[in-house]
């Protein structure tokens, strides 16, 4: 068996998925590639199933938010080839009111949690997901905590204002 | 089912005509039930004891790390990290260590990469005790717990000897340790070294053979390579379903590549081969540690830092008398150096399984994005689905096996 290069994943991807997968960029060494969200459900199936690629196991599924970009939310995808011992990163860049994207569990069962993770951190909601709660917060929490607009602390706090402390 | 009974007498017993084994009872394991070792609640539905259907509930010790390590400079997200797998808290620090190290491409020495190595062993070492010897506990036998505690005990007082600390280590910085390891700390590690095999198997042979361990375990909550795949368990529960990946092999990280050893397996992927992984990985631990004490012994003497002073901090000596250490000194600590705008994924072998670090960096003096991969959580989630149809205490069982500990879970 040939030993999958980066330049062998992108040119397979490219022949499947054509311009709905490009190229960012191979930061130290783990390739990069942006997605759009109509693809990323079959570009997951691929990867995992394809006799050549076999990205069989689902490292991690987290986002970042860049509030001043039109998408605001990238949904990172992290797969890892076991076999031949490659990492491959997949970034969808989302917006809208309500960010949405097709849930990853009908590939990977561990696609779950991870995604409740990042829906109850980022309020990305995955698409058919079986049970899309929050999971670390509270059930009530009204807000998405690790949006960059959402402080640290809480600014209505009142126990923390400096006249307290004679400043 | 039959009418329900209207009037109680008070001092009577109640007596019901319809069979009790005919409702499902809802019964709240947790969150802080003695059997579960940590915060962990389990709503589960029970016919007599079998477990019908289970739900788990997280995030009882959640303390927003993500969040935080957004608003702290690199060096002082390692106490976050201590946090996170507390049983095995230098390897998470190491982890994070080289996560930074790879993202500011830094070079460690050979000498710094194999003290590091013989930390992380002995914390992976620290760990398995913990969940073989609690695994022991929740099948009733409590003296190999107490009889590995010692030793554990002792790998504490190493870490002592290297960092000061014992739980949340704090151990190393970016580019290094903060000091060398003295002599009493290698005398230490030689002597556990030397003694720690002979209570392995004496701790080892309470079990293998014991015939109330082997019923309680063999068998038990069997997961099959497809199973643990699809679920992206990864560690010591899925090797002991056959499937033999470990990042220290797959990723060689610090030098893991110039050791020789094995990557032990198991084969069903039930309670009993989890904990038989789990004991050869100590021994495995500790040909690693052996043979980095060789190496260690083949370097230059007295290295113990990388030659990176835009990250590592002077010593406290030189701050008050050199003018250039002060610069640097207040440059690292106020976060003014140039950090390349990247983003880098870094993971590591931590004792329950892939522990990764996803650093988004924006040059800035803080990560702009920090997420933890954490084995514990991937691992969990497979809990509840894997109870239905299992026995109460074979559920127990499996928790302690799957040794998810509350802090990496929740992060």
């Amino acid at each position: 068996m040939d030993k999958l290069t980066n330049d062998r994943i992108f040119g397979r991807l490219q022949q499947q998925f054509g311009d709905q997968v490009q190229f960012i960029g191979e930061p130290y060494g783990l390739m990069t590639i942006a997605a759009s969200k109509e693809v990323i459900i079959d570009l997951l199936f691929f990867l995992k199933l394809d006799e050549e690629l076999r990205f069989n196991f689902l490292t991690d599924i987290t986002a970042a938010h860049y509030p001043t970009q039109e998408h605001p939310f990238d949904v990172v995808y992290h797969v890892h080839n076991m076999v031949q011992r490659i990492r491959l990163r997949i970034k969808v860049s989302i917006g809208g009111e309500i960010p949405t994207i097709p849930t990853a569990t009908v590939v990977w069962k561990g696609a779950n949690w991870m995604e409740r993770e990042t829906y109850d951190f980022y309020g990305i909601h995955f698409e058919g997901h079986p049970d899309l709660r929050r999971i670390l917060n509270m059930d009530d929490l009204d807000v998405f905590p690790m949006r960059k607009e959402y402080p640290l602390e809480d600014p209505n706090r009142v126990d923390k204002k400096d006249f307290y402390f004679g400043r | 089912m039959s009418t329900p009974i209207t009037k109680i007498t008070p001092n009577q017993p109640v007596f019901f005509d319809n069979d009790p084994q005919e409702e499902l009872i809802t019964l709240n394991i947790g969150p802080t039930h003695p059997a579960t070792h940590g915060v962990f609640q389990n709503v589960v539905q029970i016919d007599g004891e079998r477990i019908v259907s289970g739900v788990s509930t997280i995030g009882y010790i959640h303390r927003a790390f993500e969040k935080i390590a957004e608003h702290r400079a690199f060096y002082q997200i390692t106490p976050l990290t201590d946090r996170l797998n507390y049983c095995s808290s230098p390897i998470n620090n190491m982890g994070w260590h080289m996560t930074v190290e790879k993202l500011l491409n830094i070079e460690i020495p050979k000498r710094v990469q194999y003290m590091r190595v013989i930390v992380m062993e002995l914390a992976r070492i620290a760990d398995h005790i913990i969940c073989n010897g609690i695994l022991g506990v929740d099948t009733g036998a409590f003296s190999g717990f107490l009889y590995l505690m010692q030793e554990r005990e002792f790998i504490y007082e190493i870490y002592e000897e290297i960092c000061g600390a014992r739980l949340t280590t704090n151990i190393g910085r970016i580019g290094g340790f903060e000091r060398d390891f003295n002599d009493i700390a290698f005398a230490k590690i030689n002597e556990f070294v030397n003694r720690f095999p002979a209570v392995l198997d004496e701790f080892e042979e309470l079990f293998v053979r014991n015939r109330i361990f082997i019923e309680r375990t063999s068998g038990v909550a069997a997961v099959t390579p497809e199973q643990a795949l699809e679920y992206s368990w990864s560690g010591p529960i899925l090797r002991a379903t056959g499937v033999d990946y470990d990042v220290r092999i797959s990723d060689p990280y610090c030098s893991y590549e110039e050791f020789d050893f094995e990557v032990p397996v198991g084969t069903t992927g039930d309670v009993y081969d989890r904990f038989m992984v789990r004991n050869d990985e100590m021994r495995q631990s500790m040909r690693i540690i052996r043979q980095a004490l060789d190496k260690i012994d083949k370097e230059p003497k007295n290295i113990f830092h990388a030659d990176v002073p835009e990250f590592y901090l002077p010593p406290k000596e030189q701050v008050y008398n050199n003018m250039e250490a002060l610069i640097y000194h207040f440059k690292i600590v106020m976060g003014e150096w140039e950090t390349p705008k990247s983003e880098v994924y870094h993971a590591v072998e931590g004792a329950n399984g892939e522990l990764g670090f996803y650093l988004i960096n924006d040059g800035g003096r803080t990560p702009y994005r920090l997420h933890f991969r954490r084995p514990s959580f991937v691992n969990y989630q497979m809990f509840a689905s894997m109870s239905a149809g299992m026995l109460l205490s074979d559920a127990i069982i499996n928790m302690s096996s799957l040794n998810v500990i509350a802090g990496e879970l929740d992060a």
